[in-house]
């Protein structure tokens, strides 16, 4: 390997421009890029790992500027360089995989003529080889029929097809970087690593290196050379994935790494004897969508799922997006009238209930949702929206509301000063606490999770699995945890159901799922999980030990 | 967990500060504070006309007619006499109460309608939003005079028909925002712990879709403003004594060869009014919940 960085990032540091006050973001930031490397940024939401990438580049938003320091690309500050100047490299010599792929593609434009508009601006050679070359590129990513693929339009595709699609432009003129900003956050886990494979691969033939931000920890281990780990703009530290992992030098890496869920922590087992009745019990679920256009056509998306979870413990449903288990939760909060099947909540046969007694037993089965900022109202404060259940029932003393609403505060971690506020001076994880003490607030017998930590950093999600543990143990609370996640479910979760295209391929104790799956997908999803090269997940291979476990 | 708490407590109360009426009026921008000026004095002179001039609105003083502008009447005199000031003062009073009968009328009527719609989907729905659509395909004026004619004229009744005229407008906007709330998960949230369906339409709805709607409402006061004008212009208005704006600019026509203030001022004053009611609507829109 040549001595010179390819790319060079020395004492960066970046502002952005709010209400005429600059704040600070990346405070004298500094690492290198050798050629053929590839270098994980990893941080939190708000860590400054975007924004460095984004620099780098030359693509901060419009009120953002960099401060200080230097972007060396071969050597050649690129830091003050104009945008016209810029174009001339980005795209040839540094180019960027984005992060969303449903809105990174123009959509009224064919896949095909998207990726030949890179090889135009850069005046790579006439119609004819361009369009040879985007063939070319479309069968090397994977997208074929190709000459098909070419006509198609970004709609046509699904998440991870549109994904390669942006991966071809990237490589398309073979750039010496790669940029790629959370390139798999937004894709199913077996997807994730059909894609972080192609990317190694393309890496490997071309000799690319490869700038990765994420803050999946998992699959910066398995997939980088050299970690930079970043917490609020600084660099904690930086050094060989190996290393930084086996050693973690700084607090914050140590932290990072005991929260990231992981297929090696699993949760002890708890002895749930047999007399305990059951909280839920599903038999038989299926629900059709009717499809628009043809009389009479459904869509089934969901076939005959039958699950049961005991009184007191913790079922979940796992699958990847499309697999009915969002369309699952939603029958078993009453919010669906599923077209077959049973759904007993505590012997209730919720399925037959609707108008009035379906609202009144809403009162024993609550649902937290995935997205703490969609699922509270941006006007009340945080008080009303913990009162409002109380509200809907027998009516209770004023006073004695705004007690419970404060022990309720007060169980979830959150003092008595956030009464008063308004959503929106809360964190993610403030957030997803007051959604949980609204869900509580009426002592509800089962508590539905979707995807309820999924949208988390991790160490916010480790503070509120253990929170959603210790309210079980005191209130006997039943969960159904909803999560695409394997490794979450892993740590938290008796019983699992595995859900795969409408039905349920795997189930039953979490043990026997993870460790001896019946079905070859649960197995695929377990494979696909990141983190394998985690010093945890090394801990995992010990079999024995697993053994040992399920054997009381 | 403590730590998350305790750190999360701390900045959002130090960024919680700095906000209060004083750091608001200083980042209030320039032609806000203009716009808020122009409609602050307007309704003063419509509570307390007799504190902004001296003269009567309606009542002329003879021998001074078609006075150019002087020291003694500030915008000269109309045909009989009359301070022309003082007009436009007394007037404000009958132009503000019929802009605000007509936005009230659009507001409530509109907003109802497309509540009802928004909030029952189905063949209610498609029933008010074709409801909706006629009126929006005839023009306004034209239903405006149509109402005039059935109603009679008279200062309330040109309110009422320029409101009617908004309803169509205010009844699409709010179903609008009521489909975009109806979808949120809070208000999802709101049915999964038990809400009634009034409770929550109450509760989330009606609040969270109000923000635009409000914004339409300041809007709609600088064109009820135009159209009662308009109105009052064409002679449907408040009968003639009435120092109503419209009305003076249509008096003042006649010499407006020899005395074009006497339609320039009222005139300005409608535009002033109207480009403020425009601004502050702006303002309204922006401002996030």
């Amino acid at each position: 390997m040549s001595t010179t960085p390819l790319l060079e990032v020395d004492d960066l540091a970046i502002s952005y421009r709010t209400n005429d006050r600059d704040q600070r973001v990346v405070h004298g930031v500094s690492f290198k890029v050798m050629p053929g490397e590839v270098v994980a940024l990893v941080g939190e939401s708000g860590s400054g790992k975007t924004t460095t990438a984004q620099a780098v580049l030359g693509l901060l938003a419009g009120n953002g500027k960099v401060d200080g320091g230097v972007i060396r690309l071969n050597g050649t500050d690129i830091s003050r360089w104009s945008q016209k100047r810029l174009d001339g490299i980005r795209g040839a010599v540094v180019s960027l995989i984005p992060q969303d792929p449903g809105s990174s593609l123009n959509p009224v434009r064919t896949i095909g003529s998207q990726l030949a508009e890179v090889m135009q601006i850069h005046k790579r050679g006439d119609r004819r080889t361009i369009q040879k070359r985007v063939i070319e590129l479309l069968e090397r990513v994977g997208l074929t029929p190709a000459e098909m693929r070419a006509q198609q339009y970004p709609h046509e595709l699904s998440g991870g097809m549109r994904q390669r699609v942006l991966i071809a432009i990237a490589v398309a003129l073979n750039p010496a970087l790669i940029v790629a900003d959370e390139p798999t956050s937004a894709l199913d886990v077996t997807v994730q690593r059909r894609i972080l494979d192609l990317i190694d691969e393309l890496r490997r033939e071309n000799g690319t290196a490869v700038l990765l931000v994420t803050h999946d920890l998992g699959v910066a281990a398995d997939r980088a050379d050299r970690l930079v780990v970043l917490q609020g703009g600084r660099i904690q530290e930086q050094g060989a994935v190996k290393e930084v992992l086996a050693a973690p030098s700084s607090a914050y890496t140590r932290r990072l790494l005991s929260d990231a869920p992981s297929l090696g922590k699993p949760r002890p087992v708890r002895i749930l004897t047999d007399n305990q009745d059951f909280a839920i019990d599903v038999e038989g679920l299926s629900h059709d969508f009717p499809l628009t256009g043809g009389e009479a056509k459904t869509f089934r998306a969901l076939d005959g799922v039958s699950f049961k979870v005991r009184r007191g413990s913790t079922h979940a449903i796992v699958g990847e997006s499309g697999s009915g288990k969002t369309t699952a939760v939603r029958s078993v909060v009453g919010f669906l009238k599923p077209t077959a099947g049973r759904i007993l909540v505590d012997g209730v046969d919720l399925t037959t209930l609707k108008g009035e007694p379906l609202r009144r037993f809403r009162k024993h089965i609550q649902l937290v949702y995935q997205n703490p900022y969609g699922s509270l109202d941006p006007r009340q404060t945080i008080a009303r929206i913990v009162e409002e259940p109380l509200l809907n029932f027998e009516p209770i003393p004023a006073a004695d509301r705004a007690r419970k609403v404060r022990d309720m505060l007060n169980r979830v971690g959150l003092s008595e000063s956030f009464l008063d506020r308004p959503p929106r001076a809360l964190s993610g994880g403030q957030r997803q606490r007051v959604a949980i003490a609204r869900a509580l607030v009426l002592d509800p017998r089962v508590l539905v999770l979707d995807e309820a930590v999924s949208a988390l950093d991790v160490t916010v999600q480790a503070q509120i699995l253990a929170l959603l543990d210790e309210l079980q143990k005191t209130l006997g609370l039943t969960y159904l945890f909803v999560s695409h996640d394997l490794a979450v479910v892993r740590q938290i979760s008796d019983t699992v159901s595995v859900m795969h295209k409408g039905r349920q391929v795997d189930g039953g104790p979490i043990e026997t799922v993870f460790g001896r799956p019946d079905s070859a997908y649960t197995r695929e999803l377990i494979d696909a999980i990141p983190g394998r090269s985690m010093p945890a997940a090394a801990a995992l291979a010990s079999e024995p030990a697993l053994h040992a476990r399920l054997t009381p | 967990m403590s730590s998350e708490t305790a750190n999360g407590a701390g900045a959002s109360l130090s960024a919680d500060l700095p906000v209060g009426w004083v750091s608001r009026i200083k980042r209030l921008s320039p032609t806000l504070a203009l716009a808020w000026t122009v409609v602050l004095i307007v309704l003063l002179w419509a509570v307390f006309p007799s504190a902004f001039t001296s003269y009567s609105g309606t009542e002329g003083v003879p021998g001074t007619q078609l006075r150019a502008p002087s020291e003694e009447h500030v915008l000269g005199t109309d045909g009989l006499g009359r301070d022309l000031y003082a007009r436009i003062v007394y007037g404000a009073r009958h132009s503000l109460t019929g802009a605000f009968v007509a936005v009230s009328v659009g507001l409530l009527l509109g907003t109802l309608l497309g509540l009802i719609a928004g909030a029952r989907s189905g063949w209610l729905d498609a029933a008010i939003m074709r409801l909706v659509d006629s009126l929006l395909a005839v023009p306004s004026l034209l239903l405006s005079l149509s109402i005039i004619v059935i109603l009679g004229f008279g200062t309330v009744n040109v309110a009422i028909a320029v409101g009617a005229v908004s309803i169509a407008r205010f009844a699409r906007l709010a179903r609008s925002e009521v489909v975009r709330v109806r979808r949120s998960d809070y208000v999802e949230a709101a049915f999964g712990s038990g809400g009634t369906f009034w409770a929550v339409l109450y509760r989330h709805v009606l609040p969270n879709s109000l923000t635009s709607v409000i914004a339409l409402a300041a809007l709609q006061f600088g064109s009820a403003i135009l159209a009662i004008s308009t109105l009052g212009f064409l002679g449907y208005g408040a009968p003639p004594p009435t120092p109503e704006w419209g009305l003076l600019i249509a008096e003042g026509r006649n010499y407006l060869s020899r005395a074009w203030w006497l339609t320039a001022a009222p005139g300005l004053v409608v535009v002033l009014v109207v480009l403020s009611a425009d601004r502050i609507s702006k303002a309204i829109g922006r401002t996030e919940p």
